[in-house]
């Protein structure tokens, strides 16, 4: 899939993502709205179903609110590539099926509004430059990404999916 | 054989494992609050499994409370049902969840716990394996009682000689962040180790773990000593690190320390309080999961008796549970802080996250004694804050600007 990038800087927190102030609510679509209210008032506005978020370092980091991956997910966002993730917000995005893409470079390469093809599985990325080769989620957490979200693995096969997921890594 | 994280897992699953192992294990405790709690509740409804044990969950209400608005007060009413419903009795509204996990006993030496709050580290000071969670994967323990984790590599800190007077384990805290990095521990455990670490009290060494998470460790520990087993009480538990490898150690010289405070925009631009001293301050806060407890407010109380808060600097003080209120109450801190002109709010998470009471606006300079110094945190993106010790933040409230407790005046 491709869309444009919304390119973001070093340590977006999950109070920039959802501040405590929006996210009293399990609303998906109140969390929709106030996604990035403040840190890119014209997130919401002008994204597009397909489109992908781009950052630096510690992406996520903070509060462990899933409200802040729902936000993003409920925008249609396709994936979010970053030099680095907080943990629990990556947690929080392969649970609810949100792609996620580590990448070193794809924040220094890529510019705001580019045009982008991802592949959440194979982790490519490719852009107006060239193609950049992130890393996708592995081992449980790809397994979580297969069945969709935590939800659907533990309504398949509850923890002995998993289990054989560890065996075999 | 390994480090603390190790050694505790291994007991667990009763078989030898090592940093970058996945395993599923049991969890004696899951918990969320009134932020969280719903969306653990959804996940949990949406597996359509039967819940797997009351007593094992734990509901806080903290995060608003009491609601402020009708959204607020939704949200307890959705938890309260979910607790009749399921006979759960864990259900509390007496302070900040991480201190009533302390003060109720349900956080235990050698135990591991889970809660849907990204500050369940601070259990890590009772030598208790504790994560922060997201709410899908605190719904699913709501069903199971177990959790995947990939057993995470350990960053040792080593802390020699003593901390000097008028130096806090905040300051030792913000003095690592700013060594490691706001991500300089990302993915791993931190044990916190050494002569000053030993001699700390429980309180203190459950603020270092507290702020472990805010250099991106999934947990911090402090090894189970007998100043554990005497808060803890029970039967003294034997877990140690056994020619334990760790990924990095990190020295520090305790006594060379000074007054640290995060400086805006983030936690790990940390500065000796020289350099931002005397910074004018709309608004200090004393409180939180990190310096909320009885010592932290008995140092504020040392600093204000006698003394009162600078007009321009409306001063708020939460006690962090209903058991420190108390105490703070028989102790006449309270008083203190009422003569002083402090304002004391009910136990809870107060201003730290700008959802209610003590919301700054901006412009605005607040020094708090909290852990988050995010744009917007604590109400406009356009405020700065400041984060310190509550020896700081009550010597600043006095001045109404930045101050180091060391040169404040005759009272």
């Amino acid at each position: 899939m491709s869309g444009r990038v919304f390119l973001l800087g070093d340590g977006i927190s999950t109070d920039a993502i959802m501040p405590g102030r929006y996210n009293v609510t399990t609303d998906p679509d109140g969390l929709r709205r106030a996604c990035l209210i403040e840190a890119r008032p014209d997130f919401v506005e002008e994204v597009q179903p397909g489109d992908v978020i781009v950052a630096g370092r510690n992406f996520g980091c903070g509060s462990s609110r899933e409200h802040a991956p729902l936000a993003i997910k409920q925008n249609g966002v396709a994936a979010v590539i970053a030099a680095g993730f907080a943990r629990i917000f990556y947690r929080n995005a392969v649970n609810i099926g949100l792609p996620v893409i580590r990448c070193a470079e794809a924040h220094l390469v890529l510019r705001d509004g580019d045009r982008v093809s991802v592949d959440t599985l194979s982790g490519e990325i490719t852009g107006p430059s060239g193609t950049l080769y992130g890393e996708a989620p592995s081992g449980v957490a790809l397994r979580i990404i297969e069945a969709g979200s935590l939800v659907g693995l533990i309504r398949q096969g509850g923890w002995a999916a998993v289990e054989e997921v560890r065996r075999v890594s | 054989m390994g480090t603390l994280t190790e050694e505790l897992f291994s007991r667990r699953l009763g078989r030898a494992v090592r940093a970058g192992d996945t395993v599923i294990a049991d969890v004696d405790v899951a918990a969320a609050h009134d932020v969280t709690g719903p969306l653990a509740i959804e996940a949990f409804r949406s597996l359509e499994l039967p819940l797997w044990d009351p007593d094992r969950i734990v509901f806080n209400f903290d995060h608003v409370m009491p609601a402020n608005t009708v959204a607020a007060a939704e949200l307890h009413r959705v938890i309260r049902e979910f607790c009749v419903e399921h006979a759960i009795t864990n259900l509390f509204a007496e302070g900040i969840c991480h201190q009533v996990m302390i003060d109720r006993g349900l956080a235990r030496p050698g135990g591991v716990v889970v809660g849907a709050d990204s500050h369940t580290t601070t259990y890590g000071g009772l030598g208790c394996f504790a994560t922060g969670l997201g709410s899908t994967d605190i719904g699913v323990v709501f069903a199971t009682g177990k959790t995947w984790f990939r057993i995470p590599e350990t960053i040792r800190i080593d802390v020699r000689g003593a901390l000097p007077h008028g130096v806090y384990a905040k300051d030792l805290a913000l003095h690592v962040i700013r060594n490691l990095g706001a991500d300089g521990a990302d993915y791993c455990a931190v044990e916190w180790t050494g002569e000053a670490v030993r001699a700390m009290s429980v309180a203190d060494r459950l603020t270092l773990c507290n702020l472990s998470t805010d250099f991106g460790a999934k947990t911090g520990l402090v090894e189970p000593d007998e100043t554990t087993m005497r808060h803890a009480g029970g039967d003294a538990v034997d877990l140690h690190p056994i020619r334990p490898e760790y990924a990095r150690t990190l020295v520090v010289d305790a006594d060379a320390l000074r007054p640290q405070v995060a400086v805006h925009p983030s936690i790990d631009n940390v500065h000796d309080i020289e350099d931002v001293a005397g910074t004018p301050l709309d608004e200090v806060f004393i409180g939180s999961c990190t310096n909320g407890r009885l010592s932290d407010l008995a140092l504020a109380a040392a600093i204000l008796e006698g003394r009162s808060v600078h007009p321009r600097t409306r001063t708020v003080v939460v006690p962090a549970s209903r058991g420190v209120y108390l105490e703070a109450l028989a102790a006449g801190y309270i008083e203190t802080f009422a003569h002083a002109g402090a304002l004391v709010l009910n136990p809870g998470c107060g201003p730290c996250l700008g959802r209610q009471h003590g919301v700054v606006g901006p412009g605005e300079r607040v020094l708090s004694t909290s852990n988050r110094n995010y744009p917007g945190r604590m109400g406009s993106p356009d405020a700065q804050i400041f984060l310190a010790s509550p020896a700081v933040a009550a010597a600043s409230a006095v001045t109404g600007s930045i101050t180091d407790p060391a040169t404040l005046g005759e009272r």
